[in-house]
């Protein structure tokens, strides 16, 4: 396991896009932080507003640990991972478990470095920005275990799909669209808060309550913080799964 | 050492390799012959357990490619040298499957240098042409050192001097004792690299020989008759076939029955061994009776003819004759059963499969040989 590490390791960082990616992500999660939080000397600025960039830096970070085995079938590198490790759950376990272990560190990053940069640059918050409690922790801190789990979620869409377009399009449309447009058919309303990404999202959400974007904060029933966290990873893992299976299933 | 039997890999109703055994063995250069589409690739997948079959196994040194620890250390291959990374610099991607073989960066630096990139090592490797990346994916075969090497069409989109040096180094490996296994649908060049053929055509065997074995049985001479009384000279040759037969001690040799599929002639269709009658389209192909005797025996008998010329088979007719067959008969016949126009194979001593007489065995498609003067 710690050779399978090393390779995707190396694999990772030997081309460009990587870099681009978590430049991006930082760039998201900051800019658009402060764009929201200094409005008005950051009267308006708390900690919730603080991660205003963060679903987008996790979007772009599911993006890219998508792209490390969707880029794998569109180059043919995947036979030759095959060919240098026949054990295929090895690969995917390796590069599941690197992206994940990213994805934390790089949701860390920029989540707390979010939140800093809001609290040296706001100038005038009602409310002076701190982080006193766990849900102040968590509304931050949080989203270091949702690009994790991000990462093992993409990762398994794009071994599903093994082309990037597609698995890029289900990865966008799913939290987006779907959920959203759910939450149009009233019979289907009231379980929309516990769809993964509502239900992931509660976990860095004002209260723990109200989904992704606070889309479902109107809707009283809904799993906690703690619950909507569970969904999420459960999804996930349930998707890599499926994922793992086809990969002995169908051909290399 | 290469052993696959009876490997059978089937894409929805299509057979892309059916109960397919032969054995590559070490010391030489083995070709894997078929035309694109035959099966080739499909198989040295199943090989390296990039593709499961549904039936039979493949095993190298007795163990499957999936059990194997590192597997780079016994079996290197180059399947396809478009599978790299475009932006990852050809030292990086070495690096890689160096590191998950548990090889050192050094090693990557020595075959890197035995294929002449250690110069262009830091560029991206989308950036090669395909004659470096072809070199790009030899250096990744190399790398771990194998016994065994598997290469599919590594001479595809090569310059002569490219094919050369391919070809070379393929001999070089196996005069080192390695097993070589080089597929290609191209028999000219197959005949310069291989020391043995193993021969495909619609995923099924055609022929596991030697290459001597199987050039001088295809390439065997003819002569092509034209007459406007055919079936008396047909009779004619027939006799004279029999009466060669009983007094030339060619036993068994003659098959007076001209195209009858797999008409089985063991040995070389020399003059003084079997001679064979075939119809073709529109006259006959005699073969193993050399040009003067033909001729005085239709003068004798008084037969006229409108053409009397010598045929010389190229390999490439007669590797597309054999696969021909093969083609026409999935057509005609349900998948998977053994038609009459199925290749012959007689079990040699050593128990490998022996070829046994390609054109023989095939249907009067027409001449399989190009006029030469006259």
């Amino acid at each position: 396991m710690v050779a399978a590490l090393a390779v995707e390791r190396i694999k990772l960082f030997s081309t460009k896009s990587p870099y681009w990616c978590l430049g991006v992500i930082l760039l998201a999660v900051w800019g658009l932080g402060l764009a929201v939080a200094l409005v008005d000397n950051g009267r308006e600025a708390t900690v919730f507003v603080s991660q205003t960039g963060s679903p987008m830096g996790m979007m772009t970070f599911m993006v890219m640990a998508a792209l490390t085995i969707t880029t794998e079938y569109r180059f043919g590198t995947i036979r030759n991972s095959f060919l240098a490790v026949p054990q295929r759950a090895l690969v995917l376990a390796a590069k599941t478990v690197l992206m994940a272990f990213i994805g934390a560190v790089t949701g860390a990053v920029a989540s707390l470095g979010g939140f800093f940069l809001v609290k040296a640059l706001a100038t005038d918050p009602d409310v002076p920005l701190q982080l006193s409690s766990a849900a102040d922790y968590r509304m931050v801190l949080g989203y270091s275990a949702l690009y994790a789990i991000g990462a093992v979620l993409a990762i398994g869409v794009g071994t599903l799909v093994r082309q990037s377009a597609g698995a890029i399009t289900a990865l966008l449309l799913w939290p987006l669209l779907v959920e959203t447009l759910l939450m149009l058919i009233s019979g289907l309303r009231d379980m929309t808060p516990y769809l993964p990404f509502n239900a992931g999202f509660n976990f860095v959400a004002a209260g723990g309550h109200g989904g992704m974007f606070g889309r479902t904060a109107f809707i009283a029933e809904g799993p906690s913080a703690q619950q909507g966290l569970v969904i999420f990873l459960v999804t996930a893992l349930v998707i890599w799964l499926l994922a793992l299976l086809s990969l002995y299933q169908r051909d290399a | 050492m290469i052993e696959a039997s009876g490997l059978t890999k089937t894409y929805g109703r299509t057979v892309a390799v059916n109960q397919l055994s032969f054995l590559v063995r070490p010391g030489q250069v083995t070709g894997f012959l078929g035309p694109n589409g035959s099966g080739k690739s499909t198989t040295m997948r199943m090989v390296l357990g990039l593709d499961s079959p549904d039936r039979g196994q493949a095993l190298i040194d007795g163990q499957r490619y999936l059990d194997l620890k590192h597997p780079l250390r016994k079996v290197g291959s180059l399947l396809d040298a478009n599978w790299v990374h475009p932006n990852r610099t050809a030292r990086a991607h070495l690096r890689w499957m160096a590191r998950a073989n548990g090889l050192g960066v050094k090693r990557v630096d020595e075959v890197l240098d035995t294929v002449g990139l250690t110069s262009v090592a830091g560029k991206a490797a989308g950036k090669f042409s395909l004659g470096m990346k072809q070199r790009l994916g030899i250096a990744g075969a190399l790398l771990g050192d194998p016994e065994v090497l598997l290469f599919d069409e590594p001479v595809n989109g090569l310059d002569p001097e490219g094919i050369h040096w391919i070809r070379t180094f393929m001999k070089g490996l196996a005069e080192q004792g390695r097993t070589v296994f080089v597929s290609s649908h191209l028999l000219s060049e197959m005949a310069l690299t291989a020391d043995h053929l193993v021969v495909i055509g619609r995923g099924q065997l055609i022929s596991d020989a030697s290459t001597a074995d199987f050039i001088s049985h295809s390439t065997e001479s003819s002569v092509r008759v034209r007459s406007p009384q055919l079936p008396a000279l047909r009779a004619a040759l027939d006799e004279l076939i029999r009466a060669q037969g009983a007094g030339g001690g060619a036993p068994g040799g003659g098959v007076p029955g001209g195209a009858v599929p797999g008409g089985a002639v063991p040995g070389g269709a020399v003059p003084g061994g079997a001679v064979r009658v075939n119809e073709v389209a529109d006259g006959l192909t005699v073969i193993g009776l050399p040009i003067e005797q033909i001729g005085e025996l239709a003068a004798a008998k008084g037969i006229p003819l409108h053409e009397l010329s010598p045929q010389t088979g190229s390999l490439e007719e007669a590797f597309i004759q054999l696969t021909n067959s093969s083609v026409e008969y999935v057509a005609h016949d349900a998948p998977g059963g053994r038609g009459p126009s199925a290749p012959q194979y007689t079990p040699g001593p050593g128990g490998q499969q022996q070829f046994g007489n390609p054109l023989g065995s095939q249907p009067p498609f027409g001449p399989p040989s190009t006029p030469q003067g006259r």
